[in-house]
């Protein structure tokens, strides 16, 4: 498999193949209701029905597929996931197969946003079915060819086989025929023990890219008569530009012109100072002696400290209810023994992807062409034909890989500044963020407090749970006046669907903290930090009650599938067989439909200090399609979670992010970093997601295991490992 | 004042020099600021991309390429100092993925995002040429200097390994 060198206009696509004849071309149109089956259509047909088709897979003459990847990728393993499915039903080998990104286009491709872990689960149902229905036709083909009937032909890597007399035609002869049937519908999807590629931990075909420098990110893209621009946002991200001063940054040779700029974010609008030249390093250089006055005094008076005393003040106020069972306050306030109440607290942290921000831009009259290292690319599309009103048609949105995303890169923000300047300059653009640019604007995942109280009853369980949440709404963002009496509904994030039905009186509910902080989804979004009080608090109730903390929780488990991953855990972790100096810690939560299990091992040794010597996770995303991507997910949650927990922050000082660059905001290195095991669940439940719940268990689970060991209840993040 | 700053500035940042740069066993003639870093010389310049950009400040590592051997971060290196030097890239470590490092990056499916893999892959090269069989001491020491967002570093950890038997293979 490879990748096409660049990115196929899927009109074009079309063109070349189904249109001539000289391809079998199928995808499926978008449903005009979710619920709906998606329709599997031929390209010939779409074209003359002037239905928007999906062209998911394509098979030319000489028998070589190319199947589209409408999701990005940004190490999360779609590339290799997305065309895995489609191969298995289409019954072709992976080494026959190109892939190309498509672009941005929510009519024919539905949601292209890579966010909420939604990949496989949100479309496997269509990939496969694409993938069979394509095979279907590829045999009906042959069959018609040799005048047999078709149950009597199948289909194995890349031929259509006569069962009876063993005739065999390769795929490339048979699509000009294929192409002219009507898919059929209703077409048999394989069975799971038939899987010749689903759930094979295959290599992932990016990677031989990205181990000799070939892979192209966003700051790779260079386009002929491409200018640079570096551009001065102000710090305090919502003060307005009054004046400023470019005289010595136009003395800097290869500088262009200084330009006042603009970019959306939520529902402001982000002022900036754009320099732009003929070099980066001309640009970067001319931005250091650039000076820009802002008018943004009423936003200085705002740091950390005051964040978080507003959010306690806050927890004291009326919350707004999400979810409710029983009489959780009634219950609560009447136990006269048996409570506990606590308040964890979560920092503000930046996505810092490595690869900084960019994108790059062509503006040409009412076309737009837009590169770029981008997480929703219809949504960028959207955006951008929107704010300067022209037909989506227009505007081209092309994917690179991305140098990471955590959720940053599905924003709208960095995709639009390029446009403008490109507009302005009539030229190519490339807005090049540099790490201070990326790790101090935003927006950062929000900082948290929680209130969480709760009672047992006699028998050591769960009578009441109450979990409320004060932090700034991400949703309230926007709109300027957004509607402040509307619960955030992600309070239950993170927390097993099971303790719903097994606690008889629950409510979660937040109070929205006002900031005029940008804030946004990173990786695992809500459930990141939720995770950390309740799974934590889980813990103390389960102390409380005077149980093991995996059987408490496993007391409170309704169904066997909760119950198997408990028992999985326990089994692999030798939970229970805790040594000298030695605690152990676990946390159990559900994400994007995955359910999570980490155990944490830590030790102290003889100087007294605290070691993380191990972590076991297990993993149940029902049906998957990768094992070794799942384990690498999970691997690589397991450290972003030690990260947000245990290493970095990000303040505010005088209304700016204090830390700028790694220096500051240290990250986890190499040296910090424990054993993982990753374990997979085996069952056919529907598929959960896999890139971002492997990381909320993990930050409770480590401060388990050192209330386990320690007797030190950690109850707010960061905290300092050397310190315990 | 502000007109004695901006030619004591001016005279220090942009006087162009040519050079002549030995990257990958080719010889790039450019024209570059001295103060220029290496990065991006390699990158705009030498129109070689694997070398990437992470932070400018020899934080994170990204930007790993050798200097006669040895590995340096080329944010932080003025294009004047690595003149008629021996400079590798990822791209002169093997094109076709065949040096042992590569090999062991794919057989232990290190990368995810990939951005941070070249820094790693050459600050791993580096370490292996010195330390044939380097410990996983010796490991964290050589790679605590870059950084992986994705968390790869179990990984990375377990491929140093493999490599160190490829090679050891090789030479036997």
């Amino acid at each position: 498999m490879q990748t096409t060198d660049k990115n196929l206009s899927r009109r074009n696509f079309i063109r070349l193949s189904g249109m001539t004849g000289a391809a079998l071309t199928i995808g499926y149109a978008i449903p005009a209701l979710a619920n709906e089956a998606a329709e599997i259509l031929t390209a010939q047909k779409a074209t003359e029905e002037g239905i928007e088709l999906t062209a998911w897979v394509s098979i030319d003459k000489t028998g070589k597929v190319t199947i589209l990847n409408h999701r990005s990728e940004m190490g999360q393993g779609s590339f290799q996931t997305v065309p895995q499915m489609v191969a298995e039903e289409l019954e072709v080998s992976l080494d026959n197969v190109s892939i190309a990104f498509a672009q941005g286009h929510p009519s024919k491709f539905g949601s292209q946003v890579t966010g909420g872990s939604s990949t496989v689960r949100g479309s496997y149902k269509a990939l496969l079915q694409t993938g069979a229905t394509a095979r279907e036709m590829l045999i009906r083909a042959a069959a018609k060819k040799w005048d047999v009937n078709h149950n009597d032909c199948y289909a194995e890597n890349g031929f259509v086989i006569h069962k009876s007399s063993g005739k065999k035609l390769g795929y490339g002869e048979l699509v000009e025929e294929a192409a002219k049937i009507t898919p059929p519908k209703d077409v048999k999807l394989k069975r799971r023990e038939e899987y010749k590629i689903i759930g094979k931990s295959l290599p992932r075909q990016d990677n031989p890219g990205k181990v000799n420098g070939s892979a192209e990110f966003g700051l790779d893209v260079k386009i002929p008569g491409m200018l640079y621009a570096v551009i001065e946002r102000n710090p305090r991200f919502k003060g307005k530009v009054i004046k400023f001063d470019d005289s010595a940054t136009m003395k800097v040779p290869g500088v262009k012109k200084v330009v006042k700029t603009t970019a959306p974010v939520f529902a402001f609008e982000r002022e900036g100072v754009a320099v732009i030249a003929d070099s980066l390093w001309a640009a970067i250089e001319g931005r250091k002696v650039l000076k820009v006055e802002w008018d943004d005094a009423r936003y200085a008076n705002l740091n950390t400290e005051q964040l978080y005393a507003r959010m306690k003040e806050d927890l004291k106020k009326h919350s707004l209810s999400q979810r409710t069972g029983g009489n959780a306050n009634g219950v609560f306030e009447r136990a006269e023994k048996n409570k506990i109440e606590a308040i964890y607290e979560t920092p503000y942290e930046a996505h810092a992807c490595m690869e900084p921000l960019t994108c790059t831009a062509h503006v040409q009259g009412d076309k737009v062409e837009v590169w770029g290292p981008i997480q929703g690319p219809d949504w960028i599309q959207r955006d951008i034909s929107g704010r300067l009103k022209l037909d989506p048609e227009n505007v081209k949105v092309n994917m690179t890989f991305l140098g990471g995303g955590f959720g940053r890169k599905a924003f709208m923000d960095y995709t639009y500044e390029p446009v403008l300047l490109s507009k302005e300059m009539n030229a190519p653009v490339q807005v090049v963020w540099t790490r201070e640019d990326d790790m101090t604007q935003g927006p950062f995942r929000p900082g948290a407090v929680y209130e969480c109280k709760g009672s047992l009853s006699d028998g050591g369980r769960i009578d009441s749970y109450i979990a409320k949440m004060a932090a700034q709404n991400m949703n309230h963002q926007w709109s300027p006046n957004p509607d402040k009496t509307a619960f955030n509904d992600s309070t239950i994030e993170g927390f097993p669907e099971t303790y719903f039905e097994t606690i008889p009186n629950y409510s979660f509910g937040d109070v929205p903290t006002e900031s005029h902080i940008p804030v946004m989804w990173w990786r695992s979004v809500y459930s990141s930090t939720n995770a950390f009080a309740y799974e934590s608090f889980m813990d103390e109730l389960a102390i409380k009650a005077g149980k093991d903390p995996l059987e408490f929780r496993m007391n409170h488990f309704s169904n066997e599938r909760y119950r198997w991953l408990a028992e999985k855990l326990r089994d692999v972790s030798g939970w229970g067989k805790k040594g000298k100096n030695e605690g152990y810690g676990v946390a159990i939560t559900e994400c994007f439909k995955s359910i999570v299990g980490e155990v944490v091992k830590v030790s102290k040794a003889v100087d007294g200090k605290l070691k993380i010597d191990k972590v076991w996770a297990v993993m149940d995303c029902g049906w998957y399609v990768n094992p070794d991507i799942i384990r690498a997910q999970v691997e690589g949650s397991i450290v972003m979670a030690y990260g947000a927990a245990a290493v970095h922050e990000i303040h505010f000082q005088d209304g700016k992010a204090v830390e700028t660059n790694f220096h500051q905001y240290k990250m986890p290195r190499i040296n910090e970093i424990p054993e993982i095991e990753v374990y997979i669940m085996e069952n056919d439940e529907k598929p959960g997601g896999v890139g971002e719940p492997g990381l909320p268990p993990f930050a409770p689970a480590l401060c388990n295991a050192i209330f386990d060991l320690t007797g030190k209840r950690i109850r707010k993040l960061p905290f300092n490992l050397n310190e315990v | 004042m502000v007109i004695r700053n901006l030619i004591a500035y001016l005279s220090n940042h942009l006087l162009m020099a040519s050079y002549n740069l030995s990257i990958n066993g080719k010889t790039y003639k450019v024209e570059a600021d001295p103060k220029m870093p290496l990065l991006w010389v390699i990158r705009e310049l030498a129109g070689l991309h694997g070398t990437k950009y992470g932070c400018g400040m020899a934080q994170c590592g990204a930007c790993t390429v050798h200097l006669n051997g040895n590995p340096v971060r080329s944010c932080t290196l003025p294009v004047s100092t690595a003149a008629k030097q021996t400079i590798t890239t990822i791209e002169g470590l093997s094109p076709d993925n065949t040096h042992a490092v590569q090999k062991a990056w794919l057989t232990e499916q290190v990368p995810q995002c990939g951005y941070c893999q070249s820094g790693q892959i050459m600050a791993a090269a580096a370490l292996l040429k010195r330390n044939p069989n380097p410990t996983d001491q010796d490991i964290d020491a050589a790679m605590a200097g870059n950084i992986c967002r994705c968390g790869t570093y179990p990984r990375i950890r377990k491929a140093i390994k493999t490599a160190a038997q490829i090679m050891a293979k090789a030479s036997n």
